[in-house]
């Protein structure tokens, strides 16, 4: 194998506003060679990699590509220098076939026959040991066979250098096996690949060296044989970081809600939750740790009554009379109605909590648009709501009529989380509930979770900075490919033991089974 | 036999405005644009025509050429059409404005201007339409001695022949060119159209001038060769325009459908006028391509195959900020 240098980044640097999305990242990929970026959630790989297809522009650094510095300012830039990058999201239009969308866009000169380009995608296909059938629709395919057209468009269009980003998110892994094989024949073949993952035992299977990512910033190369998942994991989360972020102990804890053996099987017929069970527990926070999607949002989803489960009990102990009340397959409604205080503060803000083009007033009213008499609303207690809410925790914004989308996320967030905290909750769930707040704002949130503990509340908070979770939650789940890879205590954990369960999977026979069992059925 | 012959006839003739409208919006909507402005350009060719005969049969004085006697209207036609096109473009795609809106807009303010320039023509229009529509209605001579072969196949003006082969060269090139195959990526996804360097606005743009200029083709045919006539041709375009927009779900965006489809639409059209019934029964009977396309749409979204459905993109803007 020869050792020339196919792409060179040098202090490369991309701000988005006032956040760093990378700074002075360098990183070399040889001809020949599979790198793989590994990084945790927001630690700015897909930033990179789209730098390098053309997607943004650096704002500082330089791209070098056979030794020349490049300037690629949109993804057909890239396709000059021979760069190809497959996203996370395919970008295939559904109603056309395999072949007409590796056709789509092409300027080769060439008269235009699709029996030709079919042809050409065929031989490529065949030469890498893929398997495309041209003439099928794409919203006939299944996601690998989705990916796969991606792939061969990226070579069709003659590219050295691949980026794949998280390729392996959503196969199963027969399919991710497939495709490894793949990628080491083009490796073979002279070409260089680059390949964003998060999951560790993949990066040892298939990469030649490891370049990680941590919070923007470069944390340095190995190579893949003279490294293990240990150094790997604490390149990758680096050393604690004290935030000083109150936490009492908690008090008069008792159970609160149980989730027990909850199984779930998204639209797609894939199994994002797997026997989960855990107990939330009045006066404590419980941390949800884990990479994004794996199940987080599910499981969510599943406790406030909004998705089906395929198996398993979710159980709520009313902190009245102790009795048990089973949460299983019932509406939002239902659940209110059997007198189960349940707030969520989902991920989306705007798009599940929140109304964007209403005013704060009429957000409030989501929650109590019951209450008025004679069919007619009730707006004094809610505009007194929104008037308490903006006072004390201290939004900013023109007036209580102010559409919500003109906020800024902090206070919309402010906005959610105080909602959802008026309708004194016995449990209260957090999706990300700092994501792209400022330090202030932030601690506004913990503040308030915090508080919601100490009056007895079970809080669930899923998080994604480790330090944060760390710091906030006593105890703390962690959550990896839809199963629990372990719960540990929020005051004695490391970082490294819940970055390790992070990416451990519990990819065994079980797992195996199930998905041999999926493809038995289709 | 020679009446059905005569159904016949007169149904292939009423499809053409049907045929040239429903085609040209099919055009526009494949590109992601919901034109309900159809109706409107349909008048607005109608009147282009008007204006561009008038101008020349006074500039001819006594002596009118038949090639130019066509040919001018119908460039005023297509101009003027195509200019309604450009607006509603850049209402949307330019200026960002919603295209359910936008389009019902086209209509009102293109029945409006249509009515304004016959009005200001005034008893010129008539004059010139009286004197040149016979130009538009025969192409063929020796139809008449061929009996009921020649008066089904070749007893129709230009119009209908160029509409029929525009549908089929419109069909080939949606399916089996480049341009077409871009064409309906943008109308599908324009977000991977853009991403694949494929110009969204340029395409927008361009289907939306073109269909619209098609369009508008069917109502110059409508009142120069089908009515022959101003009279209370605008009202009866108008109304034909909505059946063309109709006919578009009708024949499942396919142009070379649209023939049939059309034929089809304009037997149902002419159809009491050939049985004996009332002002109210009348009526009814021409609802009934309405109730058609209202079982296709149904079915159509019943069985879920994706060809069939309309492009997905179809009455949303693109901006790539947004992505």
């Amino acid at each position: 194998m020869d050792k020339t240098v196919a792409l060179e980044l040098k202090n490369v640097t991309k701000t988005f506003g006032r956040v760093v999305a990378n700074k002075d990242v360098n990183l070399t990929l040889n001809r020949g060679e599979i790198l793989a970026i590994l990084g945790e959630n927001g630690s700015g790989k897909t930033t990179l990699m789209n730098m390098i297809a053309g997607i943004y522009y650096p704002d500082e650094g330089a791209i070098f590509v056979d030794g020349e510095e490049a300037v690629i300012r949109s993804p057909k830039d890239a396709y000059d220098y021979k760069i190809g990058m497959v996203h996370q999201h395919f970008k295939l239009v559904d109603v056309f076939t395999a072949g007409e969308n590796i056709a789509l866009g092409l300027r080769d000169g060439k008269k235009f026959r699709m029996k030709e380009i079919n042809a050409r995608v065929t031989e490529i296909a065949e030469k890498y040991g893929f398997h495309v059938d041209v003439k099928k629709k794409i919203y006939e395919m299944s996601v690998s066979e989705k990916q796969t057209v991606e792939i061969v468009k990226v070579l069709y269009r003659g590219a050295e250098i691949l980026i794949l980003d998280e390729p392996t998110a959503v196969l199963t892994p027969q399919e991710t096996d497939k495709l490894f094989a793949v990628l080491r024949r083009m490796r073979d073949d002279g070409k260089s690949i680059l390949i964003i993952t998060h999951k560790l035992h993949e990066v040892l299977a298939l990469s030649d060296r490891v370049s990680v990512l941590r919070k923007g910033e470069y944390a340095g190369t190995v190579n893949t044989a003279e490294t293990n998942e240990s150094e790997l994991t604490e390149m990758m989360v680096g050393k604690k970081i004290a935030l000083n972020i109150n936490r009492s102990t908690p008090q008069n804890v008792c159970d609160r809600l149980a989730v027990e053996h909850v199984n779930c099987v998204n639209r797609e017929g894939v199994k994002v939750l797997d026997d989960v069970s855990f107990t939330a527990r009045a006066g404590e926070i419980l941390g949800v740790a884990g990479i994004a999607g794996s199940g987080q949002r599910e499981l969510l989803e599943a406790i406030a009554g909004l998705q089906k489960l395929s198996g398993g009990a979710i159980t709520y102990f009313d902190p009245q009379n102790g009795e048990r009340v089973n949460l299983c397959d019932k509406t939002p409604t239902q659940i209110r109605d059997l007198g189960v205080r349940l707030s969520f503060v989902p991920e989306d803000r705007l798009g599940m909590g929140l109304v964007g083009n209403m005013d704060i007033v009429d957000n409030m009213m989501l929650r109590s648009y019951r209450k008025g008499k004679w069919g007619m609303l009730d707006r004094k207690n809610p505009k007194g709501l929104a008037d308490d809410i903006i006072r004390k925790l201290e939004v900013v914004t023109p007036g209580v009529h102010t559409p919500v989308r003109r906020l800024s996320g902090g206070n919309v967030q402010k906005v959610l989380v105080g909602r959802e905290i008026a309708l004194t909750p016995t449990v209260l769930m957090a999706a990300y509930p700092v994501r792209g707040l400022d330090i202030n704002s932030s601690y506004t949130i913990y503040n308030l979770l915090n508080k919601q503990k100490e009056s007895g509340v079970a809080v669930i908070f899923v998080g994604e900075d480790l330090d944060v979770l760390l710091e906030l939650c006593d105890r703390i789940l962690v959550i990896g490919g839809g199963t629990v890879t372990g719960i540990v205590d929020g005051r004695t954990a490391t970082k490294e033991e819940v970055g390790l369960l992070m990416t451990k999977f519990r990819r065994t026979e079980e797992t195996q089974e199930t998905a041999g069992e999926e493809n038995h059925d289709s | 036999m020679s009446a059905i012959v005569g159904f016949l006839s007169s149904a292939i003739r009423l499809s053409t405005t049907f045929l040239f409208g429903s085609m040209g919006e099919t055009i526009t909507e494949k590109s992601g644009h919901l034109n309900l402005g159809t109706p409107g350009v349909m008048c607005v060719g109608a009147a282009g025509g008007c204006l561009g005969a008038t101008l020349y049969v006074t500039a001819a004085g006594g002596a009118v050429n038949p090639f130019l006697a066509v040919l001018i209207p119908a460039l005023f036609a297509l101009f003027f059409a195509a200019l309604m096109g450009a607006l509603y473009s850049f209402l949307t795609v330019s200026l960002r404005a919603n295209q359910n809106v936008t389009g019902l807009m086209i209509t009102t303010f293109g029945v409006g201007l249509g009515k304004f320039v016959k009005g200001a023509l005034g008893s010129d229009a008539d004059v010139a339409i009286g004197q040149i529509c016979k130009y538009f209605r025969t192409l063929f001579p020796f139809a008449d001695k061929l009996g009921w072969f020649g008066q089904l196949f070749f007893s129709y003006g230009i119009l209908v022949y160029l509409a029929i082969a525009l549908a089929i060269v419109t069909s080939v090139v949606f399916r089996r060119t480049r341009i077409g195959l871009h064409l309906r990526a943008v109308g599908e996804n324009p977000a991977t159209a853009d991403a694949a360097g494929i110009s969204v606005t340029a395409y927008r743009y361009v289907a939306t001038i073109i269909g619209s200029a098609v369009s508008g083709l069917g109502g110059l045919f409508y009142i120069f060769d089908y009515v022959g006539a101003w009279d209370s041709g605008l009202t009866a375009t108008e109304a034909l325009g909505w059946l063309a927009v109709a006919l578009v779900i009708f024949t499942l965006w396919r142009p070379n459908l649209g023939i049939l489809g059309s034929i089809l639409f304009g037997a149902l059209y002419i159809l009491p006028n050939y049985l004996n019934v009332g002002f109210a029964q009348r009526d009814l009977i021409q609802c009934v391509p309405y109730l058609v396309t209202i079982v296709v749409l149904v079915i159509t979204s019943m069985r879920k195959k994706r060809e069939n459905q309309p492009p997905a993109s179809m009455g949303l803007n693109y901006f790539r900020e947004e992505r």
